[in-house]
């Protein structure tokens, strides 16, 4: 029998609405996976065994009784722990939510649930999603499927791993500087941000709200397309929620896949290429680049020169909104509550106790600098300088795209590195970002797509690289485009998908 | 060159309400100092001429009919409380002794 957790979300949905196999099989062959290999991976805080089962229990008896559902009814989904879940646990990788429960579904899973997606867990992530290793989760490391002693990217290093690992064909992700993309380009998996408030926000446990956006995590184009097209859409309880409806999303990815580009002008960003980047990824990306000029696409270099800036910016506009979201941790309504070992017990005390103990090193690192960056006399110089750093790295989106259609390089600059390597260093790991962040400082759209393996820095076996397509806001249907377009020429010349030849686990 | 002094730890981080152990101001100290001397160079762009941008798309303030709404149960709400009385959280002294 065919092994139900190596088909594509697409695969599974055409195999249950077929009768060749029930959701109850395919959530329990996801199921056993997870029991199998999530020792070794751990991309998940919590395994939502018997309300998955039950959920494809409903959905088999609903289509047994002819109800039209969702396409994809009964394909199961692992939602990154930083969204909020009714009923189970939603900590977003901190110890201050350790065993809060919210009494609220985010509107992407009250999405999820109504299309009858079985919950199969939440996944691990960077602290509160600061963070491009997964290393800053309070509840231990994620391991990269492709080597278990290398970081699986972040901060959604646990939706990507469970996605590589073959866990779940879907998952949720939230980019807010890159951890949608980077952990899909260090996994050898898709992960699309898609436009500012083209899928609501409601219940994301918020970092930086105006950079925020939860998005598809899969192992195909079509998946994310799919994905995106479910869970995006205006919602009323998020008001920077786009109110047109979407571009259509899965006949893009349709029509991409049939690899004719031409007439698409496709803009090499020179900024984003170069000094720091690994060889082996420039490798894959310049031939990345062949096929989509043989697919009939025209390549231009495109100049963005106030990227250069994006990280600083980046690293001044992310925390100052940080440590104003974070200031709802203050023991009072949720989580963890500590009193002080000595003197009053008052508000103001039990707060400053609750989230010395309750945070950890890089979320400490980020609200103090945030706080500093607002505090009065450094205002102006940092935090309303990024600010105008916003409306130049804007200004050379718009300039860019009047030039070419969509806008690519390579995803992260390096393959996944070892566990541990970078955390001594918040400087070098913040550099994982360097070609994420500016679509998060213009609200435009991107999308990784895997195109290959190349040597690590430090030799050892290849390991996945990820190509970045970036389009305008409001035209995500482009990503899927171009996206599918890359896959299916990468995937001729392959022969297989690239993660059949990730190594066995288990 | 910036520098972040240990004092200027310590007076953020009780702004941010957060205790810190002194070997974490100390580690803090130096790698603030680190990351704020890289992150300085947006003033050599912003320039007066360049307007600041506060978010990603054009935005307008969004209105809903004043109506009231149905809020979650509040017994699920405190559920996941430290501590709760009569339906209500129940927080620490918030005001001084006087």
């Amino acid at each position: 029998m065919t092994d139900l957790t190596r088909l594509s979300a697409a695969r599974l949905a055409e195999t249950l609405a077929a009768g060749e196999a029930s959701s109850v099989e395919v959530t329990r062959a996801h199921l056993d996976r997870i029991a199998a290999v999530d020792g070794d991976v751990h991309a998940f805080l919590h395994v939502n065994e018997d309300d998955a089962l039950a959920t494809a229990a409903d959905v088999d008896a609903r289509r047994a009784a002819g109800e039209e559902l969702h396409a994809l009814a009964g394909v199961p989904i692992a939602v990154k722990d930083v969204v909020v879940t009714k009923g189970m646990p939603s900590t977003a990788g901190s110890k201050i939510l350790e065993g809060w429960i919210p009494p609220y579904d985010a509107t992407l899973v009250e999405k999820l649930r109504a299309a009858g997606l079985p919950i199969l867990g939440k996944t691990n992530m960077d602290e509160f999603a600061m963070g491009s290793s997964t290393e800053h989760s309070a509840y231990g490391d994620t391991h990269n499927p492709w080597d278990l002693d290398r970081i699986p990217g972040g901060s959604g290093g646990g939706s990507a791993a469970a996605v590589a690992a073959f866990e779940a064909p879907l998952a949720i992700g939230t980019d807010t500087g890159g951890s949608i993309r980077q952990p899909g380009a260090v996994t050898g998996t898709v992960g699309v941000k898609p436009t500012y408030g083209g899928v609501s926000r409601y219940g994301l446990i918020a970092m930086a709200s105006s950079l925020d956006q939860a998005g598809p995590v899969t192992r195909t184009v079509l998946d994310s397309a799919l994905l995106h097209e479910l869970i995006g859409g205006h919602d009323p309880r998020d008001s920077t929620s786009i109110p047109e409806p979407l571009p259509p999303l899965v006949a893009a990815a349709r029509q991409g896949a049939l690899g004719d580009l031409s007439g698409l002008k496709v803009g090499v960003v020179t900024q984003l290429q170069g000094e720091g980047y690994q060889p082996g990824v420039l490798a894959r990306f310049h031939e990345s680049l062949e096929l989509l000029t043989k697919a009939g696409a025209e390549v231009v270099e495109v100049s963005c020169p106030s990227f250069d800036y994006a990280l600083a910016a980046y690293y001044l506009i992310m925390p100052a909104e940080a440590s104003s979201n974070l200031a709802k941790f203050d023991g009072m309504r949720f989580g963890l509550r500590v009193e002080p070992t000595d003197g009053p017990v008052t508000a103001e005390r039990v707060m400053a106790a609750t989230r010395g103990a309750g945070f950890g090193d890089e979320v400490k690192r980020r609200v103090i600098l945030g706080t500093y960056a607002l505090s009065a006399g450094y205002y102006d110089a940092y935090y309303g300088s990024a600010q105008k750093v916003r409306t130049l790295i804007q200004r050379d989106f718009a300039a860019a795209f009047a030039q070419a259609d969509v806008l690519v390089s390579p995803t992260a600059p390096t393959t996944a590195f070892k566990l541990g390597e970078k955390l001594d260093d918040p400087l070098a790991m913040y550099l994982n970002d360097v070609a994420t962040i500016p679509a998060n400082l213009a609200g435009v759209p991107g999308i990784s797509v895997p195109n290959g393996l190349a040597a690590s820095s430090e030799g050892g076996a290849d390991l996945p690289t990820g190509f970045q397509i970036l389009a305008p806001a409001k035209a995500d249907d482009r990503l899927y485009r171009v996206g599918a377009a890359l896959e299916s020429a990468l995937e001729s010349t392959w022969g297989a998908p690239l993660l059949a030849s990730a190594p066995e686990l288990g | 060159m910036s520098t972040i002094s240990r004092d200027e730890v310590a007076r953020v981080a009780a702004l941010a309400r957060i205790d810190l152990r002194d070997d974490e101001v100390d580690r803090l100290a130096g790698e603030l100092d680190v990351i704020v001397d890289s992150i300085a160079r947006v003033r050599e762009v912003a320039t007066p001429d360049v307007p600041a941008t506060s978010h990603p798309l054009p935005l307008t303030n969004v209105f809903r009919e004043d109506v009231p709404q149905p809020a979650l149960p509040v017994a699920d709400v405190l559920a996941s409380a430290p501590d709760a009385q009569d339906g209500r959280f129940a927080v620490p002294q918030i005001l001084g002794e006087e």
